[in-house]
């Protein structure tokens, strides 16, 4: 047993955090920035930090991914690291040439003051960064937040820097989809062209992160949002902002830079938070839904008509980004599931209250947590108080899982040990189909190892 | 994105024959370079990481922690306390008030929690840019719990993985020589440098043990605290890597009077020296220099026909390496040439002047010898002298894939046993399989001649 030091009695921690259902920001701005084309995003700080990034991206992407560091040594902690990131510029634009370079900052540049800005300002001034080249930069220190955070003032810094102001307004909408895979982004925009929906989405991992094999090595992949779609996002008549920790911040930067009206919505998982995004698409862009997506959401509820007797009354754990658990607690209940532990390491207030108008009665009953020392110790020990049927979550739930022999998805990030998730999509209602396949599969496959002989059954 | 080397770069890469002078190296990377290197952090928590009876405490916000949470393979036949994360999660009011609270608290629940043989307490950049007293925390913390709590001095930016390295080596060093030696054996040694990934320590301390010589500890693979106490009653340190557990080595040395040899594990000629040498150094004892042989002799006719056959398949491609430590090339070209596999690009994050000397000297002419090196001109490289196969790590196993090229992890990803005999059999296993897949046949390499024709 592999977590056999976990246990059973919970008691209160206030200092230790054991295996975190989290990490800092710096990871979330990275991935971010990956999703602009031609962009190499850039960490300010010390060299382990951009490696434990990229090693932990290609980890879960299986792909190459690329960033600079401004290499911090001793010196650039005592003296500032303005002649790190002045260099760094230098070197960046001279040998790598990307059209953008997105600064994040880490724990160390931002405990010894260094302001990004204003170095970025002297770069420009002495002409460190070559005509039609941008730099954009995000705030990101470590004990901040958590990597939804990093991904989601990087998305802000996006929206603050390429948007336009126009007099004019474009027919077309902004869609920012949050933390979710290349998978979801690609399926998000393959419902608005299903939809005729003109728009612009960023970030935008898909054709970067899930790119061909092709016998080159593509330092910059084509897929990423481009600068001309980014800029005219000034002039969109509306943005949807998915998913409130992640997303919420750009479309407040796009309104008050260019006036477009937002509305945050949930990550479009599962049937009603899919509705909820669908239907106010249709009403603000006047593309009706068409037949086939409606065919789509059918085929969802014949699947769940179908396997209701599987579904009814299963006990969930889930943990993760509080922007996917949200709508994908809304949907296990939909199924007439039982979320009964739910960790995010994510701190924010507004995940509490949105799961206790979500779950209702079951809100007191269950356990829920986010923020300092949620984490998966934690859920580990309500699992072995009240035991469930199902877990959810990334790929660090395979030691529960394992331990108390319980059928385990994988959704989330960081998926280390499997491939789906960069593919095959969560969002929408192929993603809702997906979603079913996966727990019916890992439920009834336990079904089948461990039902006695006699009644082990051919038909289910 | 033109010829892809840096200006400033030109100097860390050497060309055999063709470039004057000597490599640069045991620098910094340069700032702004997709660097392939890590932190002095990632250097002392690899080193330490298998301990695991020991809890490891990253004091730190949770970045630290959360990456470096069970990424390494080494395997423990008991306690596993060294997969799980412990952080202190410095939030930050902890970043502006001080967290040597937070930390003294996080210790003891863990103390509560868990019954530790010891403490590793690893300080980041942010414990030592704020100034928190780690040392004294370990210090009080310890006789509250009576088990020995270590300070870890790796703050990221104090330097490279060899200075995690160091760091890793004086925590050792406060736990060797506080258990008892008696009933140690002259014919004893310490396995230095060996971190049991795929359970490599134990094919290496059984060929000792059927040598006849007792292994007192391993260091750090499978490791446990009361063996590593009883370190310094073994005659001999047999060290293995370049860089990592040397300092602690030469620590011995100097306070225990135990020498120490270099050896490497990996390929046939290198593991059946590393036994020999052992031999040798008791060589009071003539029957285990008979025993050494026996064993290569046995093992070797094992493998043989098996190395042929790949031999057979492999003869001619070409191979590019970079690794971390310069030592693991040298036993990777050797390697390699059993199989008339030659080496085209040879390079490594942290070698030194005398480790791309002895590199140039086992290198043919033409071969690319780089230090520090990135994507660019990896890739630059890999395509320039047409190379069938790389050999590295996580992040240079898609680079390789997209070029449609091979690839053998011979880093912290390894999934199986590499070292000894029978992994020699692995590894060229690993190399056939990679090289000569047929998915090659679907992605055609850019402007190469087809593999399989």
């Amino acid at each position: 047993m592999l977590l056999r030091h976990t246990p059973k009695e919970i008691k209160d921690r206030k200092a230790l955090t054991i295996n975190p259902a989290k990490t800092c920001q710096p990871i979330g701005a990275m991935y971010a920035a990956l999703g602009i084309h031609g962009c190499l995003p850039h960490s300010h700080g010390s060299q382990g930090c951009c490696s434990y990034h990229r090693s932990t991206l290609t980890r879960h992407y299986k792909e190459p991914v690329m960033a600079g560091t401004s290499s911090f040594t001793e010196g650039a902690s005592v003296f500032g690291g303005q002649s790190n990131l002045l260099q760094s510029f230098s070197n960046l634009f001279a040998i790598y040439d990307p059209d953008i370079v997105a600064v994040h900052t880490t724990c160390l540049s931002e405990t010894i003051g260094d302001d990004v800005s204003q170095i970025t300002q002297k770069a420009i001034d002495e002409g460190k960064i070559p005509a039609g080249k941008h730099v954009i930069y995000a705030s990101t220190p470590s004990y901040v937040g958590s990597h939804v955070t990093g991904f989601s003032n990087m998305c802000a810094s996006i929206a603050k820097y390429f948007p336009e102001k126009q007099d004019y307004e474009l027919d077309q909408v902004n869609i920012l989809p949050g933390w979710v895979e290349p998978s979801d982004m690609r399926e998000i925009k393959r419902l608005m062209s299903e939809m005729h929906v003109p728009f612009v989405m960023f970030p935008d991992t898909s054709g970067v992160l899930d790119a061909p094999q092709t016998g080159f090595h593509q330092f910059y992949p084509k897929g990423g949002a481009s600068v001309p779609d980014l800029k005219r996002s000034g002039a969109s008549s509306f943005t949807f902002a998915l998913g409130k920790f992640s997303s919420e911040a750009a479309g407040e930067e796009l309104r008050k830079k260019c006036d477009v009206p937002y509305e945050v919505m949930e990550v479009p998982i599962g049937i009603n938070a899919t509705d909820r995004f669908l239907m106010k698409v249709s009403e603000v862009t006047g593309c009706p839904v068409p037949e086939s997506i409606n065919d789509e959401r059918g085929r969802v509820v014949d699947i769940i008509t179908d396997m209701q007797q599987y579904l009814h009354g299963k006990k969930v754990a889930l943990f993760g980004d509080p922007d996917i658990l949200i709508p994908l607690t809304e949907f296990l209940l939909a199924m007439d599931m039982k979320p009964v532990h739910i960790v995010s390491g994510t701190p924010g207030k507004y995940f509490m209250e949105r799961m206790k108008e979500i779950m209702g009665d079951d809100f007191e009953t269950g356990n829920v947590k986010n923020g300092p020392r949620a984490d998966m110790f934690l859920l580990h020990q309500w699992i072995r108080n009240e035991p469930v049927d199902l877990i959810i979550g990334n790929t660090y739930g395979k030691y529960i899982a394992r331990d108390e022999n319980i059928p385990f998805v994988r959704m989330g990030f960081p998926i280390l040990d499997r491939i789906g998730h960069s593919y095959f999509p969560v969002v929408g209602y192929a993603g809702a189909m997906r979603i079913l396949d996966k727990m019916l599969g890992a439920i009834m496959d336990q079904m089948d190892r461990e039902a006695p002989e006699e009644k082990f059954e051919l038909v289910m | 994105m033109g010829s892809a080397i840096l200006k400033d770069r030109e100097n860390q890469i050497f060309i055999k024959e063709q470039s004057q002078g000597e490599i640069t190296c045991e620098k910094s990377s340069l700032a702004g370079s997709v660097s392939q290197r890590a932190c002095v952090f990632c250097g002392s928590r690899v080193v330490l990481y298998p301990v695991a009876d020991a809890l490891h405490i990253v004091h730190g916000p949770i970045g630290c922690a959360s990456f470096t949470w069970d990424i390494r393979g080494s395997l423990s036949s008991g306690p596993e306390l060294h997969r799980l994360s412990f952080s202190t999660d410095l939030r930050e009011m902890d970043v502006i008030q001080g967290g040597e609270k937070k930390l003294e608290r996080a210790i003891s629940e863990l103390g509560e929690l868990h019954k530790p043989s010891a403490v590793f307490v690893y300080a980041t950049c942010i414990a030592g840019i704020i100034g928190d007293d780690i040392a004294a925390v370990c210090r009080r913390t310890a006789e509250k719990l009576g088990v020995p709590v270590l300070p870890v001095h790796s703050e990221g930016f104090k330097g490279t993985k060899k200075d995690g390295y160091k760091a890793a080596c004086d925590a050792l060093a406060k736990i060797v020589g506080t258990g008892d030696i008696s009933g140690i054996p002259e014919v004893s040694i310490n396995i230095l440098g060996e971190f049991n990934l795929a359970g490599e320590a134990w094919m290496i301390e059984d060929y000792y043990r059927r040598m006849g010589v007792e292994v007192v500890s391993v260091l750090t693979g499978d490791g446990r605290i009361g063996k590593i106490s009883r370190a310094h009653g073994a005659s001999l340190n047999v060290v293995q890597c370049s860089g990592s557990l040397t300092y602690l080595a030469e620590h011995m040395k100097e306070k225990y009077g135990i020498p120490y040899i270099r050896v490497s594990y990996f390929g046939i000629e290198d593991q059946s020296r590393a036994l020999y040498d052992v031999a040798d150094f008791f060589s009071f004892n003539p029957g285990l220099r008979t025993k050494a042989e026996e064993i290569v002799r046995e093992e070797i006719s094992v493998i043989m026909p098996r190395i042929q056959y790949y031999r057979e398949k492999l003869a001619g491609k070409k191979a590019a390496v970079y690794v971390g430590g310069a030592f693991k090339a040298f036993s990777l070209i050797k390697a390699l040439r059993l199989i008339d596999m030659s080496v085209v690009i040879a390079g490594s994050q942290t070698g030194n002047k005398n480790d791309y000397k002895q590199l140039e000297e086992l290198c043919d002419p033409g071969t690319v010898i780089l230090d520090d090196s990135n994507p660019l001109e990896l890739s630059r490289f890999v395509l320039e002298k047409k190379a069938d196969l790389f050999i590295g790590g996580v992040k240079e196993r898609p680079i390789a894939y997209k070029l449609g090229i091979g690839f053998c992890d011979h880093n912290h990803e390894r999934k199986i046993a590499l070292a000894g005999y029978e992994g020699m059999i692995n590894f060229y296993k690993e190399v056939y399989s990679s090289v000569m897949s047929p998915v090659w046949k679907f992605a055609p390499r850019n402007n190469r001649r087809k593999s399989h024709e």
